[in-house]
């Protein structure tokens, strides 16, 4: 007889129940979206901030000091001063390798273009595709870290394409002042050899690199006299925002406890991927780009505290409608309680049907509100950020507890007053 | 011998006394009409003698327990086991159909049993209307469920409020035929009405007014009137039947042309 009741009840009222149950879908489709937004929001304002650059560079140990030091930054010979392009392939192998987005080495040297015009050269990736010693690929390079380059004239050189041979990409202040055009060919020269790149495009990044040239690491490290040689590498990371911890660790990392050391070891810190890469590239020093990381962690923190807020009151809204309706939908009952009273049934019994009713049509409500929030989740992520929002398993459980514990909470006042109600009242009107 | 019993029952809310020192024997197997106008006091002592409510003052014996002494979990049981309740607005659950509200009834007695319930439904005349939803039946027809309901369990006394209330004619008179029946049977049945010819087939009618016991009318024909009634029953209940179904039909059908 109880499931007869409650197929009734369920079945034969259905108007009553689906407004329930839909309500109970929105409340649910509403907290399954922030918070699957909230959770995956921090990495993906941290891969948006990624097209700002790099937010760590790598320096030799010595130029690094020289810096430090006398704030001067060392243009000392490559021969003596330098990071090992064979090592570069180790950053994709430490413990947060796969926070490591993009990175791209760099071989500076001091050039004379045509007659007597001096220049920066600048050898790095572009494009470069990567085996890495993990078995794994990347394709990574400047492209990706000067997003905000704008080429005027030309194409990026691309190493998969096939145009990156003693080819360049010329700063537009430059090409301006010796009149360099996309096709030409310039020779450049320094101590150590000459070299003819042709220019593949002329670029605009609206700094000192607008006087520079830019090409492939072998020209540059021929005229540098430093094959296998690197000046520094930028790498852009995925990184939490600082805490204590971090800052702590960052001052100096033996000062840390074993289990501190190992709380930050294991979390992506700028400061313990630095640490990290230090360890895998021989006389190393990395460092955060301080303006970057910290931008990032503040509008980290910020976003993160304006999702929590707008999750909790998109929250508190919907448990709000939900404990409405169910508390009038149990409230409209009362004769039919009244009645069940009336013929010998016990609190118990009315409290057991009406409750597994509204459990029910909670849990048909909040199964399909999940899936429903997931799908609001796609259409906030490809919105705004251009992504799919990757479905958090943790938001099952916490969506599931909410919607009981909000159902319950909500019928508890009307479960209250029909415990109270007497058959009397509801019959007889008295 | 009496199967209830009120001694000196008050009623009290506030400044008003709705039942006003009233004493009353019921024995076994009486039918007793109660009657009076609005705000007289009826439905009070319905609700008292039901175990729906408890008296002010006084004594109210039902099999010799004093009702209105004792916890709502016991008189819980004692109106799941000894009453049956009949109600002038019907009160079924809507979303049930005609067996399962009956079958309702047998779940918080004891084991519902569809076909004791089939049954009861059948001896009220409404065994082809058993799967239909209360809104599917008429006004006659949902009175007659809630007296299978009410008898389902057997009980010692059957309390029905105002049940022809909102009857039409035929349907009145299937219903005090059932009411005949039950009475002949050994039930003992209190019956609240306006209707002076519902009271008038009852063996004794009391006659409520502001709380008190005004008067007292005992039915000298009662047994002449029973023995008619259950000759003419035979040959007119199933006339009555069909002309009442007749008409919720035509009633249904009118409603649905509209």
């Amino acid at each position: 007889m109880f499931f007869r009741m409650l197929r009734g009840a369920l079945f034969r009222q259905k108007g009553k129940m689906l407004m329930i149950a839909f309500t109970i879908l929105l409340g649910a489709s509403l907290a399954t979206a922030m918070l699957n937004v909230m959770l995956d929001v921090g990495d993906k304002v941290n891969q948006e901030l990624k097209t700002y650059g790099a937010n760590i560079t790598v320096k030799p140990k010595e130029s690094s000091i020289m810096q430090d030091l006398y704030g001067i930054s060392d243009d000392g010979d490559i021969q003596n001063v330098h990071l090992l392009e064979s090592e570069l392939g180790n950053i994709k192998t430490i413990f947060w390798a796969f926070n490591i987005v993009d990175y791209t080495p760099f071989i500076d040297t001091k050039v004379t273009v045509g007659s007597d015009t001096e220049a920066k050269l600048v050898g790095t990736w572009f494009n470069h595709h990567l085996e890495l010693p993990t078995g794994e690929t990347l394709d990574t390079g400047i492209a990706n870290l000067r997003t905000w380059w704008d080429i005027s004239d030309g194409e990026w050189i691309d190493e998969q394409k096939g145009n990156s041979a003693d080819t360049a990409m010329v700063g537009k202040a430059l090409a301006e002042k010796e009149n360099i055009k996309v096709g030409d060919t310039i020779n450049v020269s320094s101590t150590y050899g000459t070299q003819a790149l042709r220019v593949a495009a002329i670029f605009d990044a609206g700094g000192d690199e607008d006087d520079y040239i830019y090409t492939s690491l072998a020209p540059a490290q021929k005229l540098a006299n430093g094959e296998g040689f690197l000046s520094s590498i930028e790498v852009s990371a995925l990184t939490t925002p600082d805490n204590e911890l971090a800052r702590k660790a960052a001052k100096n990392p033996a000062a840390l406890s074993v289990s501190q050391y190992e709380t930050w070891y294991c979390t992506a810190y700028v400061s313990s991927i630095c640490y990290q890469i230090q360890e895998v590239i021989t006389d190393s020093v990395a460092s955060p780009v301080r303006q970057v990381a910290e931008s990032e962690g503040a509008i980290m923190d910020k976003t993160q505290l304006l999702m929590i807020l707008i999750t909790i009151f998109s929250l508190i809204g919907s448990a709000l409608g939900i404990s409405n309706l169910v508390t009038a939908s149990v409230m409209e009952r009362s004769n039919e309680i009244g009645l069940m009273k009336a013929i010998g049934a016990k609190d118990g019994s009315v409290l057991g049907v009406v409750l597994t009713e509204i459990m029910i049509t909670a849990i048909v409500g909040g199964v399909a509100g999940y899936f429903v929030g997931y799908g609001f989740a796609q259409v906030i992520g490809q919105s705004v950020f251009g992504s799919a929002i990757e479905m958090k398993v943790i938001v099952i459980p916490i969506v599931a507890i909410l919607i009981l514990a909000v159902t319950l909470a909500g019928s508890l006042p009307a479960i209250k007053m029909l415990l109270r109600l007497r058959p009397a009242e509801v019959l007889h009107g008295r | 011998m009496s199967l209830l019993e009120l001694k000196n029952v008050s009623k009290i809310y506030g400044n008003l006394k709705a039942l006003d020192n009233v004493s009353l024997n019921v024995d076994t197997g009486e039918w007793v009409a109660i009657m009076g106008p609005s705000g007289s006091g009826k439905s009070t002592m319905m609700n008292i003698i039901g175990c729906m409510d408890k008296s002010s003052l006084g004594e109210v014996l039902l099999d010799d327990v004093d009702i209105s002494k004792i916890s709502s979990k016991k008189l819980t049981e004692i109106r799941r086991d000894k009453i049956g309740l009949i109600f002038q607005q019907f009160h079924l659950v809507n979303y049930l159909t005609a067996v399962e509200n009956v079958m309702l009834a047998q779940y918080y007695h004891s084991m519902p049993d569809e076909k004791e319930a089939m049954e009861a439904l059948e001896r009220v005349g409404l065994a082809d209307r058993a799967k239909h939803l209360p809104s599917q039946l008429s006004g006659g027809e949902q009175q007659r469920v809630c007296i299978a309901r009410a008898l389902i369990n057997h009980p010692e006394i059957i309390l029905a409020d105002e049940p022809t209330g909102n009857l039409d004619e035929a349907n009145e008179n299937i219903v005090i035929d059932l009411f005949r029946q039950l009475h002949n049977e050994g039930t003992t049945l209190i019956v609240v009405t306006h209707d002076p010819e519902v009271a008038e087939v009852a063996q004794r009618t009391i006659v409520l007014d502001h709380g008190k016991l005004v008067k007292e009318v005992i039915n000298e024909n009662f047994n002449q009137q029973n023995q008619a009634s259950e000759k003419s029953a035979k040959t007119v209940k199933t006339d009555e039947e069909k002309s009442a179904d007749k008409k919720s039909e035509s009633g249904k059908k009118t409603k649905k042309k509209k």
